[in-house]
């Protein structure tokens, strides 16, 4: 209540215990009779594999088992799950490589894995895998993403004949076209955007544990949904029933969606236990993380916008490459599902995106943070922008002209979402106001007497939250009346027990001190979908809600049998059961301790105050904000400072002023980062440059400026809550709105595209050549 | 990280009888490149002798008209020093400048010199500064140090005792940092005494240099416009993912030009 009612800016319940070295993260995890796991990974992008000669390796000290490749086809387990369901263009089946565990005759990409070395220290285990002796036919690598369809591009598997995995189309082709056949102005660019990976502050790691006796397999890991997790291993992999595996996530320190499904090493680490009747641990070091774990993003596009004489937009014709790296995982393919992103928050009345999926020997690539979101946000975002400047139009103006009425609520977009509302004028006028927008030309000016470039960019985006699916949560009174939560959502560091417990005691008026909160395994939890897509808020909240209303049902009708009055005269507020005819009164608790007592229970009613609530959602919800970035260039080393960053978004009902300014705020300095200097870069062998924090430029706090934060709250109707996710808002933001602000810097040299990240290198380039082109 | 015999020197007298007769024998200072050269298992020393315990070779004094560091003394203490602030504030902000503060907490000035990294900060300070390398046997002149790619005028067996910089009227440093690991891509330090002008440049070549052509246009003028026109050549200067040497060598100019201006 009150200090902690939902609204209220709550510090995080769990921060003091993490803060404090009390978090338990699979490495902080230790079993009796524990073993280490190493895994070998392949030092080539594409090689064959000639022979593998384990015997030195096996004979060393503490060695307890060498898998290979060899071993895993022997075991009768399966593959890890690959994505089916998506189309050739020729509306053949996507191409479906073989995913398992350790390959046996080629490896695909730098990290790829070769063999697992099992001994009783984590050095042994490294010291023993250094005795391996690998014969590899090292063969030409493809890397390049758009390279990967060229006419004799390297094939990465030999019976995909041109490297393509599956195509996606999505929108109405030919009414498109015909937009583009009326139109009076047609914008076309292109863009790359590039490979980024997470870099969780938490590395992956997985601990192995199978109990002959029980035969059942228990797996310590690193994840997001503890739930489908066990599903595709127990079926996948394990093929036993579901009942036979556990699955179990302590804290997780970071995700994105990089640690999102199955990967190779929980499988191994079970089948190493299985082999050496002991626990295996395999923990990641950064250098491997940066080698192994899957990554982001990563396609090229080509864009085209139609406008009428007036500026309105026609329509919208997209086509990418999408690089899904070396294999296909579990939701490698999932980014499709959000391309309706590209329509934005304008009145494009058809758009049409063309994907193709292409292999290369690189690192898998997986969801990441907006997945799919960002890249669409930046290519309608940058597409207006340009348009703006062909067109000689103020790029507010522009969307102005465009922009979706509230009036017209429902909206179907031109492509695949319809949102159910939204004020995206207002949330623009405000961001407007809060960067002062009307005075950036006396701050350009200014900027300009000191040697610097200064830019303003703008975004105004929308996309997907909460994509159809379930939540569970379950309300546990023990005797005493303290309370026990469980969800089946699970946090990498969003704050969920902080949300849960604040709509828990919001309704019950209890101290959330007493509450206990659980998640993360399968044993204890019921059932459960997990978090991604910026869905917890939304799914596993109204679950906790649901949970708390089958609470206070059963409560209300205790109570009346406790104060002697009919089940309709109680009343419930502030967590206080009263009725009119008395003037006693109960807590929550006070209840709970009665509800085992047969004498209070009515008739038929099962004794204790225990509930559990499966929320299920049919439609999404569509949160969208508008994002200003202001950067100053040094004009003669290409470098960019940003000098301000200001976002008002509307997630919906704000459960946690807090919570929504972290989130907002860490998905603005990742789109920073990968507009301005993070990049996985391989080099043409397939060799990654960029395999440590010496090489891989993370954003840090002197890289950004304050990011002040408003908020238009358009309450959804689709949940109970009113909520719209909040976790990628941030991030689908910012990464066009940074380019757009560079670009917008660069304007009077007449530059209008940069590589993205807009290194200083690359900006000082442009500069040049456009100074060069000038004089000629 | 393989297995080494680990030995805590109690002096520098000491240091070199444990590093004598080992197999391989490796000094660490403050650890901040040889820890995770071994944690990568790119080395593979039989013994590391820790330089870390011995006093004398820590602190910072002023000697008539030079400042003598210790070659153990932490960049975290070069930077804070009220010596070296006032004396030649542009090695205090050098030092403020080295990695992150966990490498300024750990990492010595004996150590980088001795490992002499193609972009550490610290060479540009020695060249500039025309300071003096003081080891256990000898005194060596800045110029003479640094002799290639992780190569210097070290002995073996010889250990860096502390570094001697002149105090110059004037100088700075400028760095164009990496922006992963903040090395310098190019530093600059430019230092003025009298009519003498020295330009020490890191992070561009192989090796940290003097730019020659920069001195003597500054001993005429020490103006930025002065060295505006002066090409700095890309020939041979370090290429990689983050800068091609033709920005490097772009960088050179910009970074010296407003080091003479930050030197006032």
């Amino acid at each position: 209540m009150g200090e902690f009612a939902l609204g209220q800016a709550v510090s995080r319940f769990e921060d003091p215990r993490l803060l404090r070295g009390g978090g338990r993260y699979v490495d902080d995890m230790v079993l009796p009779r524990m073993a280490f796991g190493h895994v070998l990974r392949s030092p080539h992008a594409h090689a064959l594999i000639k022979s593998i000669d384990t015997t030195k390796a096996k004979a060393a000290p503490g060695v307890l088992a060498v898998l290979t490749g060899a071993d895993w086809e022997a075991s009768g387990w399966g593959d890890l799950p690959v994505p089916t369901g998506m189309k050739r263009r020729d509306g053949s089946p996507s191409y479906k490589p073989r995913y398992p565990a350790l390959v046996s005759d080629r490896t695909r990409w730098v990290g790829d894995y070769v063999a697992f070395v099992v001994a009783e220290t984590p050095h042994q285990a490294v010291d023993a895998a250094e005795l391996i002796n690998v014969d590899y036919e090292p063969l030409p690598a493809q890397v390049s993403t758009a390279g990967a369809v060229q006419p004799g591009a390297t094939l990465v598997w030999a019976d995909c004949p041109d490297n393509i995995a599956f195509v996606h189309l999505e929108g109405d082709k030919q009414a498109t076209d015909a937009a583009f056949e009326r139109a009076t102005h047609i914008v076309k660019r292109s863009f790359t955007i590039n490979r980024v990976t997470a870099a969780t502050m938490e590395p992956r790691a997985s601990i192995g544990d199978y109990n002959a006796t029980e035969d059942r397999y228990t797996i310590y890991t690193t994840l997001q949904r503890t739930h489908s997790y066990r599903t595709e291993l127990a079926q996948n992999v394990l093929k036993v029933p579901e009942s036979k595996v556990r699955v179990v996530a302590g804290d997780i320190g970071g995700s994105f969606g990089m640690k999102s499904a199955v990967y190779n090493e929980p499988a191994l680490v079970l089948l190493a236990a299985k082999v050496t009747g002991r626990p295996v641990k395999w923990v990641s070091t950064r250098s491997e993380a940066f080698l192994s774990d899957a990554q982001a993003r990563d396609n090229v596009t080509e864009a085209e916008l139609a406008l009428d004489a007036e500026g309105k937009f026609l329509g919208l014709r997209v086509r990418t490459i999408a690089n899904l790296g070396a294999y296909m995982q579990a939701s490698s393919q999932v980014f499709v599902g959000n391309l309706g992103t590209l329509a934005g928050v304008y009145r494009t009345p058809s758009v049409h995106a063309d994907v193709t999926a292409v292999f290369t020997h690189t690192n898998p690539v997986r969801p990441y943070r907006g997945n799919g979101r960002p890249e669409a946000a930046f290519v309608i975002e940058r597409m207006v922008d340009c348009a703006a400047a062909e067109l000689g139009i103020d790029p507010v103006e522009l969307r102005r002209r465009n922009l979706i009425p509230p009036e017209a609520m429902p909206f179907k977009s031109g492509l695949t979402f319809t949102y159910d509302c939204g004020e995206f004028a207002k949330t623009l006028d405000m961001a407007l106001k809060l960067a002062e927008r009307e005075s950036f030309p006396a701050r350009r000016a200014e900027a300009r007497k000191r040697g610097k470039l200064r830019g303003l960019g703008l975004s105004n985006t929308i996309e997907r939250a909460a994509a159809p699916g379930f939540e569970s949560a379950e309300i546990r009174f023990d005797r005493s009346g303290t309370v026990t939560l469980l969800s089946g959502s699970i946090t990498q560091g969003q704050g969920h027990e902080t949300i849960f417990k604040q709509i828990l005691c919001d309704r019950f008026g209890i101290d959330p001190a007493t509450v206990h909160y659980v998640q993360g395994d399968t044993d204890k939890i019921a059932i459960g979908e997990g978090t991604g897509g910026s869905r917890s808020a939304t799914l596993g909240g109204s679950a906790v809600l649901a949970a708390t209303d089958k609470i206070v049902a059963k409560a209300s009708a205790i109570a009346a049998r406790i104060l002697n009055v009919q089940p309709g005269e109680i009343s419930f507020a502030d967590g206080i059961f009263s009725a009119k005819q008395t003037n006693r009164t109960l807590t929550i608790g006070d209840i709970a301790k009665e509800s085992v007592n047969p004498r209070f229970l009515p008739e038929g009613m099962e004794p204790g105050l225990i509930a559990t609530a499966l929320y299920s959602a049919k439609v999404a919800n569509y949160p969208n904000g508008a994002h200003i970035c202001e950067i100053e260039i040094d004009e003669e080393t290409g470098h960019v400072d940003v000098m301000r960053y200001s976002v008002v978004d509307d997630v919906g009902t704000v459960m946690n002023p807090l919570l929504l300014e972290g989130q907002i705020s860490g998905g603005v300095v990742q789109g920073v980062g990968q507009a301005l200097m993070e990049d996985i870069h391989f080099d043409t062998d397939g060799q990654l440059l960029t395999g440590s924090f010496m090489d891989y430029a993370m954003p840090r706090a002197s890289d950004l400026s304050a990011i002040e934060i408003g908020s238009n709250p358009v309450p959804t109707k689709t949940n109970p809550m009113g909520v719209k996710g909040a976790g990628e808002a941030g991030n689908v933001g910012s990464l066009p709105a940074v380019a757009n602000a560079v670009i917008d810097a660069l304007s009077p040299f007449g530059i209008d595209a940069i590589e993205m990240p807009a290194t200083p290198e690359r900006i000082w380039r442009a500069i040049n050549n456009a100074r060069h082109g000038a004089s000629r | 990280m393989y297995n080494f015999n680990y030995h805590q020197a109690k002096s520098v007298d000491d240091a070199t009888k444990l590093l004598t007769g080992v197999e391989e024998g490796k000094l660490m200072a403050g650890g901040m490149t040889l820890i995770p050269t071994l944690k990568q298992r790119l080395a593979k020393p039989s013994d590391i002798v820790d330089l870390g315990k011995i006093a004398d070779l820590k602190g910072i004094k002023k000697d008539g008209n030079n400042i003598v560091i210790g070659a153990m003394t932490r960049h975290f203490d070069v930077a804070n020093s009220d010596v070296v602030k006032s004396a030649i504030p542009a090695l205090a902000y050098l030092a403020g400048h080295i990695g992150d503060p966990a490498v300024r907490n750990r990492g010595t000035i004996g150590g980088s010199i001795a490992n002499n990294d193609p972009a550490a900060d610290y060479p540009s300070s020695v060249l500039a500064l025309n300071a003096t390398i003081v080891t256990n046997k000898r005194k060596i002149a800045g110029d003479d140090f640094f002799k290639g790619l992780f190569e210097t005028a070290l002995e073996e067996g010889e250990i860096i005792t502390g570094v001697s910089f002149p105090i110059p009227e004037k100088a700075a440093y400028m760095k164009f940092p990496n922006p992963a690991s903040r090395y310098a891509i190019v530093g600059v330090f430019v230092a003025k005494t009298g009519g003498n002008v020295r330009v020490g440049v890191t992070g561009a070549g192989p090796v940290a240099y003097r730019q020659k052509d920069y001195e003597a246009a500054l001993a005429k003028s020490f103006t930025p416009d002065a060295i505006k026109g002066i090409v700095q050549k890309d020939t041979g200067l370090n290429s990689d993912i983050h800068a091609s040497a033709e920005y490097r060598a772009h960088l050179v100019n910009v970074m010296a030009r407003r080091a003479v201006t930050a030197a006032g």
